[in-house]
């Protein structure tokens, strides 16, 4: 596949997708796991500039890798406090949480 | 006669772009959170098989490694940890379909308007064969502050998570 488009149309369709979870779900980590392809759609975007644009260096592996990284400990601190939250409200709904709400 | 043979690198393709799409058709749509992450395994999976397609050989083993054997796991202990041990089946039911619908719809419109109607200067460069020390110099020259801000901030997060989640000293 020596096209650019294949892969930018991918990687809106996983975008949009991870914006429907996002919208859609009430679990705390669905929302994280709809997150969790927003990234990798703009993962993909990266790498495939990368490959088909004006480049001669690999910086957008580098931006990818910094992704990835960045991933891992949102994923982290994000579970920590979904876990905080089902001891304190024994729920994960995120409309339960609205003890702040004034 | 000769048989026409297919081009199989496109038709891998379009394959991989149907696992892909499909299984992340299932992860933002099935009721039972536990097929969700599977399916995301799959979404992730496929997505490295991308990258080999985008000759990204290093991007495609560090997928593998820490999308699919870190933070794969951590969502699944994650929706394991948050849910009555005696539910059966763990569900999650979608709210708000019409808007979800609207929105995304109209969000993927205005990318693939912007795609079709972009003129992108696309060449074909000669794929560069050693990824791995081409990063390499790259991490430890032209962006050697950001990787060392960004190995502080995982060691922060690291901390901060492990300070968020556990219990609290009588």
């Amino acid at each position: 596949m020596n096209y650019l488009e294949p892969y930018l149309i991918l990687s809106s369709i996983l975008f949009s997708m991870g914006i429907y979870a996002v919208i859609t779900r009430k679990n705390a980590v669905a929302i994280l796991m709809g997150i969790e392809l927003i990234l990798n759609s703009c993962n993909i975007n990266f790498v495939a500039f990368n490959r088909f644009g004006n480049f001669s260096t690999l910086d957008g592996h580098v931006f990818t890798m910094f992704v990835i990284v960045l991933a891992a400990a949102e994923a982290a601190v994000a579970l920590a406090i979904i876990i905080n939250l089902f001891k304190n409200i024994g729920t994960v709904d995120v409309d339960q949480a609205k003890e702040m709400k004034g | 006669m000769p048989f026409p043979i297919p081009d199989l690198g496109l038709l891998l393709f379009v394959g991989l772009c149907g696992l892909i799409i499909g299984s992340a058709f299932m992860v933002v749509t099935s009721p039972n959170l536990v097929h969700s992450a599977v399916s995301l395994l799959f979404t992730l999976f496929g997505i490295a098989a991308i990258y080999i397609y985008l000759y990204a050989d290093f991007i495609a083993a560090t997928q593998v490694v820490i999308y699919v054997g870190g933070i794969l796991v951590l969502i699944i202990f994650g929706v394991m940890l948050t849910n009555k041990i005696d539910n059966a089946t763990i569900t999650s039911k979608t709210h708000n379909q019409i808007p979800g619908i609207v929105f995304s719809a109209l969000l993927l419109m205005m990318q693939l308007y912007a795609i079709f109607n972009t003129n992108w200067l696309v060449n074909e460069n000669p794929p560069i064969d050693n990824t791995i020390m081409e990063i390499g110099k790259l991490l430890l020259g032209k962006y050697l502050l950001p990787f060392e801000v960004v190995s502080i901030l995982l060691l922060a997060a690291l901390i901060g998570a492990a300070m968020l989640s556990r219990k609290k000293a009588e």
